[in-house]
């Protein structure tokens, strides 16, 4: 169906986010889960996960960052324009669960904005939230007031240390296993990179680490397959049975490795001369 | 009288040359006066055996009749009676296994043109452009979701329209059609022209059609019948879960499902790309796994996309090849490389995770197996391996699980297709039936038809029966 965007907010060079009207989808939405998304007639499904929605207003917030020809035709809508097909919910939700204990919460860059609906639902199931959020520098973090508001506790990494810890999400995760903290499950969301090295630092002690993966997708309902990945030595369709996985199950080179795929018929589309007058202001 | 040919009258096509690198229609169709020749080779036969073939029981003899005649509009409106998308099934039916299989005139030559008279039938209609005329529902019409809209659920919907319920198709792709429109490639089954129009014309009629909804996942069928107010449901979602070999190296780049690479090419337009913004890299030697009809339409998708060299790799040999013998003839004629009795076993990494090659081994056939078909086995130390930088993997496809795993009561088999019956296509749940690949498994466009039709009927005898009339 078509989605109307309400409000578009520049976070951060090249990083946007959007409210969407589109109520039927946001009142079955749970936290984890994604939509897919096709700007105009000639674009194509674009998987993003829900950054948050609003029953009560009938929004889906997206936050995303313009990485190729399809997120910068989706940067270009003004609020009041449409989006050509807005599908979702989509995927398998969050186990959330009172009880589970200390939950912390790994948002790494725009991986941040699906976290954040993971980690709220955690506290208010009862669950003691300790966030990270990881950013390459101070100027890109996102939404650092709104985990705040949901986190008992919060630690901000920078890579170049201008704001916060100066290092990745796993020195602050090494900061809290360092002081003893108990912890009962780990969110992690960002590159692929990151998620790798959480659940490298993990597996040793034993915490179970949910990631949440983004490959390629087509349809997003399990019909073609494009989204395979392979977890505890099977391979399962990332759209349908995930997007979170257990992240001591994942193959993440297998991952990055099929994310890469079309990376250089992308680029050289890149160098083209758009013929409807679309510019590149970079 | 003339002395009757022993052959069809030839179907008019591109030259295989001109056409393995254009997606225009192959099959260009027959004009009036072939038409007319063609059915005058129909015996009319007293007890027509071409009827007991189709599906859905279409009076072959009465429009093959109709044309002789040059009643073209009494011919399509005959077809009509028992077939809602003629244009469809003129192009796509396996026409040599139903009604021509049984027509008298192939026991000594070929038997009459039945798919290509429905086809230029159902053109010259459609050239025509003809008003629909929408229904008017009553008030308080009963409403029925139809979850799926191939050719299952559109066959289903017409009727029950016409019928006078108000019918809400709700399809989880953006554009309407299913197979029709993802699948079966536009140089067999031409989108603007003919699938497009077909839909456009079920719209006019009434019938309402709602893309981009995930029914099991925005709406459960409870939740369509107790809050949206359905009275009945079918459901028609089809064969979407692609099938893997499980042989190592599936998951490297290059390697694709048919449903994939078909969807790409088809309903995202990658033949169009740039234009289109979705890529489809096809590479330049391409193996597609499997012999069936997606097989050859993936194969031949893959020369026109600018593949050099495409094999059809089949652990059976030619006889098996489940395929449309006519598929098979024009893959083919424009190049494809058939390497029968090969079964791959493995697909090779360049070692920075792209394919390399296709590892085979060499088959012979044995004894036939259950299905009658003589089945292959492995030639010990016969592996070899086909340089190709593309794999793609057209074995088959299994029951979408998304709306059968989020509606208790409705049972389903062990492979998890949903339990229907046969003649009814009710479903363990009351009020909601099912049919086509969903129910049978991966099958074709005309008995998925055949299903939407008897589910209508069904249907219609069960709100009846609801309504107290």
């Amino acid at each position: 169906m078509k989605a109307k965007v309400l409000k578009k907010e520049l976070l951060s060079p090249k990083l946007y986010r959007f409210d969407v009207e589109a109520s039927r989808i946001a009142k079955k939405t749970q936290p984890g889960q994604f939509v897919i998304l096709r700007v105009n007639e000639e674009g194509e499904r674009i998987p993003l996960t829900v950054a948050d929605f609003d029953r009560e207003k009938g929004t889906i917030t997206l936050i995303f960052q313009e990485v190729g020809a399809s997120t910068e035709l989706l940067a270009q809508l003004e609020p009041g324009e449409e989006i050509l097909d807005f599908v979702g919910p989509l995927g398998q939700k969050s186990e959330i669960e009172p009880g589970i204990g200390t939950v912390v919460c790994i948002g790494g860059g725009v991986g941040i904005a699906p976290v954040y609906p993971i980690a709220r639902g955690m506290k208010q199931a009862g669950n003691k939230v300790i966030s990270i959020l990881g950013a390459r520098n101070k100027d890109i973090l996102i939404m650092e007031e709104e985990m705040r508001a949901i986190s008992d506790e919060i630690f901000i990494t920078t890579d170049d240390g201008s704001y916060g810890v100066k290092g990745f999400v796993t020195t602050a995760l090494q900061q809290i296993v360092d002081r003893g903290e108990k912890i009962d499950r780990i969110y992690a969301i960002g590159p692929v990179v990151m998620m790798k090295s959480v659940v490298e630092a993990t597996r040793p002690l034993g915490i179970k680490t949910i990631v949440s993966l983004n490959p390629v997708m087509v349809d997003g309902t399990g019909m073609c397959g494009c989204c395979r990945v392979e977890v505890g030595g099977e391979t399962r369709f990332a759209c349908v049975d995930g997007p979170e996985f257990d992240g001591h199950l994942v193959d993440f080179d297998g991952l990055r490795a099929r994310q890469a795929m079309y990376r250089e018929m992308e680029a050289r589309e890149k160098d083209h001369v758009c013929r409807i007058g679309l510019g590149r202001d970079e | 009288m003339m002395a009757l040919s022993l052959t069809k009258h030839p179907m008019p096509e591109q030259d295989p040359k001109v056409r393995a690198h254009n997606f225009n229609e192959v099959a260009l169709g027959y004009d009036e006066e072939t038409a007319v020749a063609e059915a005058e080779r129909c015996l009319n036969c007293k007890v027509p055996q071409c009827r007991t073939g189709c599906p859905v029981g279409v009076n072959i003899p009465g429009f093959i009749a109709k044309i002789k005649a040059r009643d073209y509009d009494g011919a399509i409106a005959t077809i009509k009676e028992s077939n809602s998308l003629p244009a469809v099934c003129g192009r796509v039916c396996p026409q040599e296994n139903q009604c021509e299989k049984h027509c008298i005139l192939g026991k000594k030559g070929e038997p009459v043109g039945i798919g290509r008279l429905e086809r230029f039938a159902a053109d010259r209609e459609m050239a025509q452009n003809k008003e629909i005329v929408p229904m008017e529902f009553a008030k308080d019409a009963q409403k029925v979701a139809i979850i799926g809209a191939g050719p299952a659920g559109l066959t289903c919907a017409g009727d029950l329209a016409r019928k006078g319920y108000r019918v809400t198709i709700f399809e989880a792709l953006h554009t309407a059609g299913g197979v029709l429109s993802y699948g079966i490639p536009e140089f067999r089954l031409p989108k603007d022209d003919i699938v497009k129009k077909e839909i456009a014309n079920l719209e006019k009629l009434g019938v309402k059609i709602e893309v981009d909804v995930v029914v099991g996942q925005l709406y459960t069928i409870d939740e369509l019948m107790e809050e949206e107010g359905f009275d009945a449901v079918f459901v028609g979602t089809g064969a979407g879960l692609p099938h893997f070999m499980n042989i190592p190296g599936e998951n490297l780049n290059g390697v694709y499902s048919a449903n994939e690479f078909l969807t790409r090419c088809n309903l995202m337009k990658a033949y169009r790309f740039p234009e289109y913004a979705t890529p489809l890299r096809v590479g330049n030697a391409v193996a597609v796994v499997g012999g069936g009809n997606v097989a050859m339409d993936a194969a031949r998708t893959a020369l026109r996309l600018g593949a050099e060299h495409v094999y059809i790799v089949y652990r059976r040999g030619e006889d098996e090849l489940p395929a449309r013998r006519e598929e098979a003839h024009h893959a083919k004629e424009e190049g494809v490389d058939f390497q029968l009795l090969n079964n791959p076993v493995e697909i090779m990494s360049d070692g920075k995770g792209w394919v390399r090659a296709l590892k085979c081994i060499r088959m012979e056939l044995g004894e036939p197996d259950e299905s009658g078909r003589r089945s292959p086995k492995a030639v010990k130390g016969s592996e070899f391996e086909l340089p190709v930088d593309t794999v793609v993997i057209a074995i088959g496809q299994g029951p979408n699980p998304i709306v059968a795993s989020t509606t208790p009561g409705m049972e389903t088999n062990k492979r998890g297709n949903i339990v229907a019956d046969e003649e009814t296509c009710a479903t363990t749940k009351p009020g909601v039936f099912a049919g086509g690949d969903i129910v049978t498994g991966a099958a074709t466009v005309i008995l998925a038809m055949g299903a939407g039709k008897k589910a209508a009927a069904a249907i219609d005898a069960y709100l009846k029966e609801k309504r107290g009339a």
